[in-house]
């Protein structure tokens, strides 16, 4: 099967989409002539024409708000916003406009868009390049929200997302672009060619939003993660030697409450991890979540791994990306008790 | 029933692509000289035509021609080749610093020094730029240490910032230079507000916005410059074209239909449209601006017409969407060869002298690089505290950072 980085799944699942549906078009900063600064979109102007592929000019609010004019119309626009720590001028269209249009006019306008945006730390970009802005999203009624950790995950759930009928944010974990990058800054990173999810059939595949999958099985601690930090607790697990099961949620709306019930009722144990800070970052949902459904079968308290309350900062990066080592910590000590 | 065409969508594209050759004849440039210098108090809908031309004072002779020809004395304007050439400098030795790794990024004004290095001369003491980040200029022009500026850079131990922010997003409140966002043209509307608030106290600063020309898509840039019309603040708002917003050319940003100075024209705000590889002329028009703010007759629009001639930024490559000689055929020359010309045409400057000072200034930029590696690089020596992380977030840490800071161990 062909190996794809991730940068390479969501570029061919562009370039299946675009193929596939005339209705498809892909538009943000620096996304047309050159390919999007990650080169997510690299070569789909030459192919598909600069009506279905073009540059915007830098407004993510003007990027945004014609996603959902163009959704509306009957388009299947798929914006960038070439950081998610950019998105905040889109934000009004995001929550005021697109997550109600369905229901504000029952029915009668719908806003079926995907806005990809790269997030998440690991290098060195600073405040501005580094945030894990999530739970903005997650808190917003009428969005769906996606972060794959792989490749085969980014090119089946982008297909999904583009198929969606509803608005769908979906996050890029830009860490793991290249690699499964595991919280190891100081190692080298394991190319996806040498990963087995860096597999990615040809052509069209799905992955249906609202589908955790299970990354390692373990009885000892259910580990609930997304994005980049499903690699960092493979690697704590491994080397702490803890029995986790690591559940990679992929949709953190719609959510798979069904696979976090089971894991936990079987583990009686449960540690959430996230990059974003952890003051109602979605970790605060999780574990409100296990509690209401799993109360009787949990053996500790539950355990929130994160990133700071704090801006993300330059140089302090590696105090600030919540690492192995912490998250090691917390495998631990959620079994003391 | 009158026949409908299928409609179709226009995306700008520019005049060449890499491989093609070089083309600006999208630029229509007047003779140095040949726009007029209306009085400051002027009416904004008197001066619409100078939005659609340039005000240029050197000539290709490197004579100072025309009504704006500001009659800078000589130490001026070497003061000014001098701000330049070290900005230069400045920047080659950070590009430098960030290929050996002692940084994770840096983003050079290569080209366009003397927008920055020209506007400061017509600022004083108290009064506030909101700079983007190719600025850096303004600090230079006004001798700020370089090694202070490295420092944050190198976001070492006496980075000034503590580390906490990237290379480049500068902040020196002493020199009139406002905290550097990472986030485009959020400062642009804060500029104006500083402005008015200088005139609610009854103060006599005034204030300067600045924003890349793509960047003024941006609501932001809008919404400043209806503020800046209603209530007349003293403010001078910069929009420099450098014709390139990483790889989208000026069109993008809606260059083909209107300039960027004619967007002042809607908010009856007066503009002017200046040579920005023009350092008497940026001189003159920004002492022009900054004089009407003086005045209290509010605020004043300039582009500024120049052209990026290096990357964005450490990260890009430029060769992979423009030409690479695009930047040799740029009609406005350099800023540099341009006014050391005009002091050699006056008599007052060599080929010698300015070898001389070129090497001079290297000479002090790689000392000051020295002295600021010494404080350590971003993977190597003297780090900030990595406690300076919690710290600043709020005035007092409140609990739950002083909890987190613990568990941190740091
Ligand atoms: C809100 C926001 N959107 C996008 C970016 C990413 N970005 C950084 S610089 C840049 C190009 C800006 O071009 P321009 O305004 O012309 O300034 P120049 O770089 O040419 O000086 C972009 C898109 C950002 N920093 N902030
Ligand atoms: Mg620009």
């Amino acid at each position: 099967m062909p190996r794809r980085t991730m940068v390479e799944a969501i570029r061919d699942a562009l370039d299946v989409m675009m193929a596939r549906d005339p209705r498809v078009v892909v538009f943000g900063e620096d996304v047309g002539y050159f390919g999007g600064v990650f080169r997510c979109t690299e070569g789909l102007q030459r192919k598909y024409g600069a009506s279905r592929c073009f540059d915007a000019p830098i407004s993510e609010t003007g990027i945004i708000g014609v996603a959902v004019g163009m959704g509306a119309y009957g388009l299947r626009p798929v914006a960038e916003i070439q950081f998610a720590d950019y998105m905040y001028p889109g934000y009004d269209q995001i929550v005021s406009e697109a997550a109600r249009l369905r229901y504000r006019s029952a029915g009668e306008f719908t806003a079926p868009m995907v806005v990809r945006m790269p997030c998440g730390g690991g290098i060195f970009g600073g405040q501005t390049h580094s945030q894990s802005p999530e739970a903005l999203f997650t808190h917003v009624a009428g969005l769906k929200t996606v972060i794959p950790s792989n490749p085969h995950d980014a090119k089946g759930l982008l297909i999904a997302a583009i198929e969606d009928d509803d608005p769908v944010i979906f996050l890029e974990p830009k860490r793991v672009y290249n690699g499964p990058f595991n919280g190891h800054h100081d190692q080298p990173i394991v190319p996806w060619a040498r990963h087995p999810l860096g597999e990615t059939p040809d052509g069209h595949y799905s992955i249906p939003l609202g589908q955790a999958a299970v990354r390692r099985e373990g009885a000892a601690v259910t580990v609930l993660a997304y994005g980049t930090m499903v690699h960092v607790a493979e690697a704590a697990a491994e080397e702490t030697g803890v029995d986790a099961e690591i559940i990679d949620l992929r949709s953190l709306v719609p959510l798979d409450v069904e696979a976090i019930e089971r894991s936990v009722m079987k583990t009686g144990r449960c540690v959430i991890l996230h990059e974003a800070t952890r003051t109602s970052g979605f970790g605060a949902e999780l574990s409100a979540q296990v509690q209401e459904r799993c109360f009787h079968h949990l053996e500790a308290p539950i355990l929130r791994v994160t990133g700071w309350d704090t801006p993300y900062p330059h140089a302090q990066e590696w105090d600030y990306f919540p690492g192995p080592d912490r998250v090691g910590r917390a495998l631990r000590a959620v079994l003391e008790d | 029933m009158a026949e409908r065409i299928p409609l179709s969508l226009h995306v700008p594209e520019p005049a060449v692509r890499p491989g093609g050759r070089p083309d600006f004849q999208y630029l229509s440039i007047p003779r140095a000289g040949a726009v007029r210098r209306p009085p400051v108090d002027v009416p904004a809908h008197e001066i619409h035509d100078l939005a659609y031309s340039i005000i240029r004072v050197l000539n290709r002779e490197g004579e100072a021609v025309g009504p704006w020809d500001p009659g800078l004395g000589v130490e001026a304007m070497k003061a000014g080749l001098r701000a330049m050439l070290k900005t230069r400098a400045f920047d080659a030795r950070m590009m430098m610093a960030q290929r050996q790794g002692k940084t994770s990024f840096y983003m050079p004004s290569t080209g366009e020094e003397a927008v920055a290095c020209g506007f400061q001369t017509a600022l004083e003491k108290g009064d506030m730029n909101f700079p983007t980040y190719r600025q850096q200029g303004l600090l230079i022009a006004q001798d700020w240490p370089l090694v202070d500026m490295m420092c944050q850079v190198f976001s070492n131990e006496r980075d000034r910032l503590m580390g906490r922010q990237l290379p480049v997003l500068y902040s020196a409140k002493e020199a009139g230079f406002f905290s550097v966002s990472g986030n485009l043209t959020t400062q642009f509307v804060q500029a104006v507000g500083w402005a008015m608030a200088s005139a609610i106290s009854g103060d006599t600063r005034i204030a300067a916005a600045w924003v890349g020309e793509g960047s003024t898509a941006e609501s932001d840039f809008h919404a400043a410059l209806v503020f800046a019309s209603v209530y007349r603040p003293p403010v001078i708002l910069n929009v420099v074209n450098n014709q390139w917003a990483i790889s989208a050319f000026q069109g993008i940003a809606g260059g083909e239909s209107a300039t960027f100075a004619a967007r002042a024209h809607g908010y009856g705000i007066p503009s002017l449209r200046v040579d920005g590889n023009d350092f008497l002329a940026v001189h003159a028009a920004s002492s022009w601006a900054a004089e009407r703010a003086r005045r209290n007759l509010g605020a004043t629009l300039i582009e500024w017409v120049t052209y990026r001639a290096g990357a964005h930024s450490t990260s890009d490559d430029p060769s992979r969407y423009r030409p690479k000689e695009e930047s040799d055929a740029w009609p406005l020359g350099d800023p540099i060869e341009r006014l050391k010309n005009h002091l050699i045409a006056l008599g007052a400057w060599s080929e010698e002298r300015q070898t001389q000072l070129r090497a001079e200034i290297e000479d002090e930029v790689l000392a000051a690089a020295r002295e600021a590696e010494g404080y350590g690089t971003l993977h190597d020596g003297p780090k900030p505290s990595s406690a300076a992380m919690f710290e600043g977030v709020y005035k007092e840490m409140p609990r739950h950072l002083r909890e987190q800071r613990q568990e941190a161990g740091v």
